[in-house]
């Protein structure tokens, strides 16, 4: 998928300026957050803290020795009949499923929710040589008939109003339109059943990679997943290397976590666990099962200062905590991820200068470190990110020099005064009797869209020194007084 | 106790009269409060935008000023959250300003947290009257643990009805620099805030940080709205709210 999150700032104006979309997301609004407290709450606040705590170190340790649970993966999944393939890049991903699919003469694919295939691109490869591929997961099946990108990682589909829906499906099931939500989606049931029963593959990603059985976990609400690892004869599994965890046992650890964070159900309504293709006595399942495990700068993080990142389970609760997620919606971050993860993911796969923005669109209000299952400190990346586009000279010169001149005037304890008295002087002028400024000159991002109160007029450290000197001048007079009084009292002549 | 007020850069500049209500509360809490007239900004500003060279000697210069007091109090959580949990992101592997680091944060506490956990006041100089809604600012919220504090200490003045808005955890849209790299945004994040203390029905909405304060008071009159005041804790606590 293109990066487009240079254009941050114009699509994040493009957002606001939706009404439609504005409405969208006022109703979605905080619903997931809203759901996971509640799980939270019902799981025992306590209690699930240390289900944080302990899916955060099943994290780490298996991306601790990342190497040698991939290659115990890889031994496990190719003893019980899966193919492994490894891709570098997205063109490597591209190359490898096209020549599965000649390899297999396959032409028709049914995908369940991936979204390392949307970092590839996969669909467009697909279509462009012959291979028809429709998504079934509900909402990335809306989105396709839209032409779109995903604009939420676990909900696709979450820009669109019902409206939007309703015509978008007269449109390509032609049949009369409907606004019903359950004939909408009995009617998305019927187009997909066919195409279920006709695929020769099934594209899947990959919740986890169960390193000791060399199975693929999967977690789907809706049930397309079973069908696209099941019905057809092949099954291509597709997920970055970093989704490898040790154990069966560790799988259930975070399998209790990730449900509750995403949409705050206790369990998805179905929880596969793939290992290998079909066998002789089973009664269904693929000919060929094969897993490509994908790097596309994921081996860049392992050991790095932004390392955490890799703990990244997928579940969408950072952008679901996110404030500004939730003003200007997910296609405004321009690639495949969007929302807190994907401000700090965009920029170290696709290159830092390539997404300058990112890092730097977040209010660093820890909403989404908060909420993150496997507490990843998503703040501190973000300002790590900041860090290294200051170091990499990626900061506008004025924005450099305004810091250099902050940290030569604020060491300075004088300087500082006198200019922070001047400025305060000055703009306290500029508040007139209303007190506040409605367009200032340096600062047009603050006043565009609201006043500047405007300051007392003096600062805290003028005022506090001239009461201490009152105070210290008082006291002097106050004794003067009363030795004067004594000696009148004692009848000296001095009085 | 000698305690140290860290009066904050942005309150020293625009609000001084937070700073002088801070004073008059621990005052009247018993402190021996002492304010270091060199002190200017914590680093935040810079730590925040990726330029560690400023936060680092600004860090270094408020330690210095501010390790002999027992205690080091600010009315500010983006503050002490900037003492307390990044400082020491600032010295790696330098052991003698770590520990001076680890010192300084051990005594440094929101101004809200050390009235209700350290000097554990009973009696607040303030008499406000009417109704207050409360906005948890967020490093104070999710760096410090400031939640309850503010409340009860809010719940000890007699004409105070604390009536909660929707989302009152949720970010303002301040986010320091990023009010103004991405204006448009943060005024809408802003505009959000404003509806939900109108949703409240309060007469002001109160809190602990001045960034916030100037970001929903500026959207608050932008909007027209000229009633609802937009008051920090401690005036609200020490009488100096008018």
């Amino acid at each position: 998928m293109q990066n487009q999150s240079m254009h941050f700032q114009a699509r994040a104006g493009r957002a606001l300026a939706d009404v439609r979309l504005q409405g969208v997301l006022k109703r979605f609004g905080s619903g997931f957050a809203d759901k996971r407290d509640a799980a939270r709450a019902a799981y025992g606040v306590d209690a699930f803290e240390e289900l944080r705590t302990a899916s955060a170190a099943i994290r780490d340790r298996g991306l601790e020795h990342l190497d040698s649970w991939l290659l115990r993966f890889e031994a496990e999944a190719t003893r019980r009949g899966t193919e492994v393939r490894w891709a570098e890049s997205a063109e490597d991903i591209r190359a490898q499923v096209l020549e599965i699919c000649a390899q297999h003469g396959l032409k028709k694919a049914i995908k369940s929710k991936s979204m390392v295939s949307e970092e590839a691109g996969l669909n467009a490869a697909l279509e462009a040589n012959g291979i028809t591929a429709v998504e079934t997961d509900l909402g990335e099946y809306i989105i396709q008939l839209a032409k779109e990108a995903p604009s939420h990682i676990i909900a696709p589909a979450i820009h669109k109003d019902l409206d939007e829906v309703a015509d978008l499906f007269a449109t390509h099931h032609q049949r009369p339109r409907s606004t019903d939500i359950e004939k909408l989606t009995r009617e998305a049931r019927l187009m997909l059943r066919e195409h279920f029963l006709t695929a020769d593959l099934g594209l899947s990603g990959g919740n986890f990679l169960v390193a000791e059985t060399g199975s693929v976990a999967l977690v789907t609400n809706e049930g397309n997943g079973r069908m696209v690892t099941t019905l057809p004869r092949v099954h291509i599994a597709i997920t970055g290397i970093e989704k490898v965890i040790p154990t069966l046992e560790d799988l259930s650890t975070l399998n209790r976590v990730l449900p509750r964070s995403a949409t705050g159900q206790d369990i998805e309504n179905y929880f596969t666990i793939v290992t290998g293709p079909r066998r002789a006595d089973d009664a269904d399942g693929p000919v060929h099962m094969i897993v490509i495990l994908v790097d596309c700068g994921r081996t860049k993080l392992v050991g790095s200062d932004m390392k955490e990142m890799l703990r990244c389970i997928r579940c969408g609760a950072c952008m679901n905590h996110c404030p500004v997620y939730q003003t200007v919606g997910g296609h405004a971050y321009g690639w495949v991820y969007p929302g807190p993860m994907g401000s700090v993911l965009t920029p170290v796969y696709n290159g830092i200068e390539n997404a300058l923005d990112l890092p730097q669109a977040a209010t660093l209000c820890g909403a989404c470190h908060v909420a993150c299952p496997v507490k990843i400190p998503l703040p501190e990346l973000l300002r790590t990110l900041r860090e290294k586009q200051m170091e990499q000279r990626l900061r506008p010169w004025t924005e450099r020099l305004g810091f250099a001149v902050w940290g030569f005037v604020a060491r300075r304890p004088r300087l500082y005064a006198l200019a922070a008295s001047l400025g305060v002087r000055v703009l306290s002028w500029m508040g007139g009797s209303r007190g506040r400024i409605s367009r200032l000159p340096l600062g047009r991002g603050w006043t565009r869209g609201r006043d500047l109160p405007a300051p007392e007029g003096r600062t805290f450290r003028s005022l506090y020194a001239a009461r201490k000197f009152a105070v210290v001048y008082g006291e002097r007079r106050r004794r003067a007084r009363e030795a004067r009084a004594a000696r009148v009292q004692r009848g000296d002549p001095r009085a | 106790m000698r305690v140290g007020l860290l009066v904050t850069c942005l309150i020293d500049a625009m609000r001084p009269r937070i700073g002088f209500a801070a004073l008059t509360l621990l005052e009247a809490a018993g402190c021996d409060v002492h304010v270091p007239h060199t002190q200017t900004c914590c680093g935040q500003p810079g730590w925040n935008s990726g330029e560690r060279r400023s936060a680092r000697d600004l860090a270094e210069k408020l330690i210095e000023e501010f390790e002999p007091f027992d205690y080091v109090v600010a009315p500010s959580g983006s503050c002490v959250g900037m003492v307390k949990t990044h400082y020491r992101d600032l010295f790696p592997g330098e052991g003698d300003w770590l520990a001076r680091v680890e010192a300084l944060a051990a005594k440094t506490w929101e101004l809200t947290d050390f009235l209700v956990n350290v000097v554990r006041i009973e009696t607040l100089p303030g008499d406000f009257h009417g109704t207050l809604t409360y906005h948890d600012s967020c490093s104070g919220l999710r760096e410090l643990g400031v939640n309850t504090q503010p409340r009860a200490l809010l719940a000890k003045l007699p004409g105070v009805e604390l009536r909660e808005m929707p989302d009152c955890e949720t970010c303002c849209g301040f986010g320091g620099t990023f009010s103004i790299k991405f204006g448009e945004i943060s005024a809408a994040m802003a505009d959000a805030k404003c509806e939900h203390i109108a949703a409240s029905g309060a007469d002001a909405v109160v809190l602990g940080d001045l960034g916030c304060m100037l970001n929903i008071e500026g959207r608050l009159r932008r909007r027209g709205d000229t009633r609802t005041q937009v008051l920090h804790i401690a005036e609200v606590l020490s009488g100096r709210a008018d």
